[in-house]
């Protein structure tokens, strides 16, 4: 019986494991690009909660207007230029 | 099944074999394939791990004494949930528990990244890296320390498990400890794969953020429940030693605290990308380094769970870990520049930094000091160890330090500060940091200047955090016109990150409160009562009432057949406080006599606790059984063969002798302020960590970008 359930065992891992193998390959993107595109959305992703949290700082009042106002159009600056960025590697967002 | 178990691990080890080999292999040819068939290994040796995992449990849970494991760990007349849980109290069974949780995270982080799509460059070394540790432990259960190991002739009953492992929350410690380590190894397998392929940006932290944050939570939890432990079933009255083995799993919590704070400023910044991956890989080795700890018996611990053949491969494991991050952080070092350097010394950014250098050399302290032996005996020949007074003398002032600064940064706004602003936020909470010593002084605590430090320091980071809600909702409200309690809740759902760590925030001060006072001004005392005698500690007056005795009445169900125990009275000036029921539980010895075996075993304390809010009244007592002893063994043999039955009752005679007629016992009284807090402040870390880790909804998801995108391309069709 153990020896059964061992084959079993053997038998799904094998197909689990072979199937990639044997199955026709979709075309994927290079794996440069899609490392740029990744980098460069985690770097939108946190310009954006950088955003987010310099206004929740000036709001609570951290962060004197001036600052802030100084602050918010450099990181919108930023966020900008990393979506042009984004735009020029991945194509314009619908 | 112990064949089909066996089976399962060799499956298991080919499978990390050929996923570190296809992973590799797929990405240097670039075969995305070979690349999913690694990924797919992976899946497949989770799948098989759990089955082993499963016959093993199982195992336990049928008292099937064919398993080597099961007669060393357990027993009939263990109880059922305790039968469940003790497997990973054995080598064998937590080298599988290890491997099992690792095998699990691995899946799941590879699954998730399969499916967006991302680090795909990077994800076939960590899966390597993945399978390799995946591998080395399962490579130590095959040849080392197998769980499937079978008797030829299998006894009928087993040793039963080790009687202090008897307490619930012990049974949850060991899974909660070692997710942490485990979780610990996926940042770092990620770090790794980071290093070689040269994907140095923040991504990588991005996507793995979750599973440090998960780590620092789970190993933070099993910490806690382990001082717990340690207060209520040790019976030595503390809840953290120093001990070798809760420092192992202390050091890379610390760091592991550092790296959440300093993923932060590279996520924003892009700087400290140097210290962030060394962060992550120290991390990542010091969970192995917990682990060997643990199991390997090297340093002399109260939690010697370990003491085997494990040692030269962990080290081997270890120094392999070390060298390869140390090397690779080297040979990337022109590819880690920070990308911006501090806008100012006077933002959040400094203060992190500072926080960092302040755990780290928290990590340091633990580390010299646990490791203070070995590096003694290397250096003289002589094995000297370190104890409680050398690690307070180092860590309490950092500690002070820390929570000053958990109170500083949530004020303090990225990039840079101004003085007038701070000064006017900070009014308050550095008002009440002050008065809240001077009203302690004024109100007759003694006067303990760390202890009274940190109450100022503790009070001042509780009002900075209560502060930080009151004028986040404010705004909030100010916005959108929300009543009070919903501009909370969306200022709490909106930035998750933001207020679950000033959660956590909050929960270190009340527990780092609860430390010090019940450090400083607790009252113990050790002495010998016969019943009607009473001692003083603190101000309370302990009154050893009578002598108490239990015969199969097990109703803790630990297993423990007789338990020999006191009535204690406690009173303050002449006025009634609480009655504590302290008492000893013994677990019979199968190989004893028939009457000394209910004796002659091993015997744990049952505390007798009175828990509140202000105090802690903590009791244990030794009762002296030397008579109960020499009784047993003339009962032995006078009645050799005497049946289970006929012995247990000459045993309980014996107990209510003992009852009605008490020898002296010892006691140990401790009346200790504020142990609480640490319990409630453990649980407030709790809850604001799983605030951070909760993941945000799908409607914010894509709202929020949707929004602040738009407004960035505005800004970017005026420029």
């Amino acid at each position: 019986m153990d020896f059964l359930l061992v084959l079993v065992v053997l038998a799904v891992v094998a197909v689990v494991v072979a199937w990639p193998l044997y199955r026709v390959a979709r075309p994927t993107p290079g794996a440069g690009e899609r490392s740029e595109v990744e980098a460069l959305e985690a770097a939108r992703d946190a310009k954006l909660r950088e955003i987010r949290d310099s206004e929740l700082d000036y709001r609570t009042g951290k962060l004197s207007e001036e600052d802030w106002r100084t602050i918010d159009a450099q990181l919108r600056a930023e966020a900008a230029d990393i979506l042009r960025q984004l735009d020029r590697v991945k194509g314009p967002e619908e | 099944m112990a064949i089909l178990g066996r089976a399962c691990l060799i499956i298991a080890l080919g499978l990390a074999v050929y996923g570190a080999a296809a992973s590799i292999y797929g990405a240097r040819a670039r075969k995305p394939a070979w690349v999913e068939s690694g990924r797919r290994a992976v899946y497949a040796m989770s799948g098989v791990v759990t089955i082993a995992f499963a016959i093993l449990i199982a195992a336990f849970i049928r008292s099937d004494f064919s398993f080597g494991v099961v007669v060393d760990h357990s027993s009939t007349t263990t109880p059922l949930f305790y039968r469940a849980t003790a497997a990973w109290s054995s080598q064998e069974g937590s080298l599988l528990l290890w491997v099992f949780l690792l095998s699990a995270w691995s899946s799941l982080i590879l699954f998730v990244l399969a499916r967006k799509g991302k680090l795909r460059e990077i994800a076939p070394y960590a899966t390597a890296v993945l399978c390799g540790l995946g591998g080395f432990f399962l490579f130590c259960s095959i040849f080392l320390a197998n769980p499937f190991t079978t008797l030829a002739n299998p006894p009928l009953e087993g040793a039963g498990l080790n009687p202090l492992l008897r307490y619930p929350s012990m049974m949850i410690h060991p899974p909660a400890l070692y997710s942490g380590y485990t979780l610990f190894t996926v940042p770092f397998a990620f770090a790794i794969g980071a290093l070689i392929t040269g994907r140095l940006d923040a991504s990588w932290i991005t996507s793995t953020r979750r599973f440090a944050l998960a780590a620092w939570f789970f190993l933070g939890l099993g910490i806690l429940l382990g001082a717990r432990w340690s207060y209520s079933e040790l019976g030595w009255g503390g809840y953290w030693a120093w001990d070798p083995v809760e420092n192992a799993s202390l050091m890379p919590w610390l760091v592991g605290t550092a790296f959440l704070h300093s993923a932060m400023i590279q996520e924003k910044r892009g700087m400290l990308k140097v210290w962030n991956v060394s962060l992550v890989l120290a991390a990542g080795v010091l969970a192995v380094l917990g682990t060997f700890l643990v199991r390997s018996g090297i340093l002399d611990s109260i939690h010697a769970f370990g003491a085997s053949t494990l040692g030269v491969p962990f080290i081997l494991l270890i120094a392999t870990m070390a060298a390869a991050s140390i090397g690779l952080v080297i040979w990337r070092r022109p590819s880690l520049r920070s990308e911006h350097r501090l806008d100012s010394l006077f933002s959040r950014e400094s203060i992190f930094l500072l926080n960092n250098l302040v755990l780290v050399g928290l990590c340091f302290v633990v580390f010299w000091g646990t490791f203070f032996p070995l590096i003694s005996e290397a250096v003289t020949g002589d094995k000297a160890s370190v104890g409680p007074p050398w690690f307070d003398r180092y860590t309490v002032p950092l500690a002070l330090i820390l929570v000053l600064l958990s109170g500083i940064g949530p004020v303090i706004a990225w990039r840079r500060a101004t003085v007038s602003k701070l000064a006017r936020y900070l009014a308050i909470p550095l008002a009440v940091g002050v008065a809240v010593p001077l009203v302690l002084l004024g109100l007759g605590v003694s006067y303990h200047l760390e202890a009274l430090l940190m109450f100022g320091i503790g009070a001042f980071a509780l009002t900075v955090v209560a502060q930080e809600f009151v004028r986040g909702a404010g705004a909030r409200r100010a916005m959108t016109g929300d009543p009070p309690p919903a501009a909370l809740l969306a200022l709490v759902r909106r930035n998750r990150r933001r207020y679950g760590g000033y959660v956590v925030h909050a929960g270190m001060a009340v527990l780092f409160i609860g430390v010090a006072a019940s450090s400083t001004f607790h009252h113990q005392r050790d002495v010998r009562l016969s019943p009607g005698q009473t001692t003083k500690v603190g101000g309370y007056d302990v009154r050893y009432q009578k002598a108490t005795f239990n015969v199969a009445d097990d109703h803790r169900n630990t297993g423990a057949l007789i338990s020999l125990g006191a009535v204690l009275d406690v009173s303050k000036g002449g006025k009634h406080v609480a009655t504590l029921n302290p008492s000893r539980g013994y677990y019979p010895d199968l190989s004893q006599g028939p009457v000394s075996r209910f004796y002659q075993g091993e015997s744990t304390s049952e505390v007798g606790l009175q828990a509140g809010l202000r105090r802690d009244l903590w009791t244990a007592v030794e009762p002296d059984t030397s008579r109960i002893d020499r009784l047993a063994a003339e009962a032995d043999r006078k009645f050799p063969d005497a049946s289970p039955r006929l012995s247990l009752f000459i045993a309980g005679t014996l107990a209510a002798g003992y009852a009605r007629n008490p020898p002296p016992a010892t006691f140990r009284v401790i009346d200790s302020p504020l142990v609480t807090w640490i319990w409630l402040g453990g649980l407030i870390v709790v809850a604001g960590a799983l605030i951070a880790l909760w993941p945000v909804g799908l409607r914010a998801r894509r709202t929020a970008p949707v929004g602040y995108g738009a407004r960035v391309a505005r800004e970017l069709g005026r420029a």
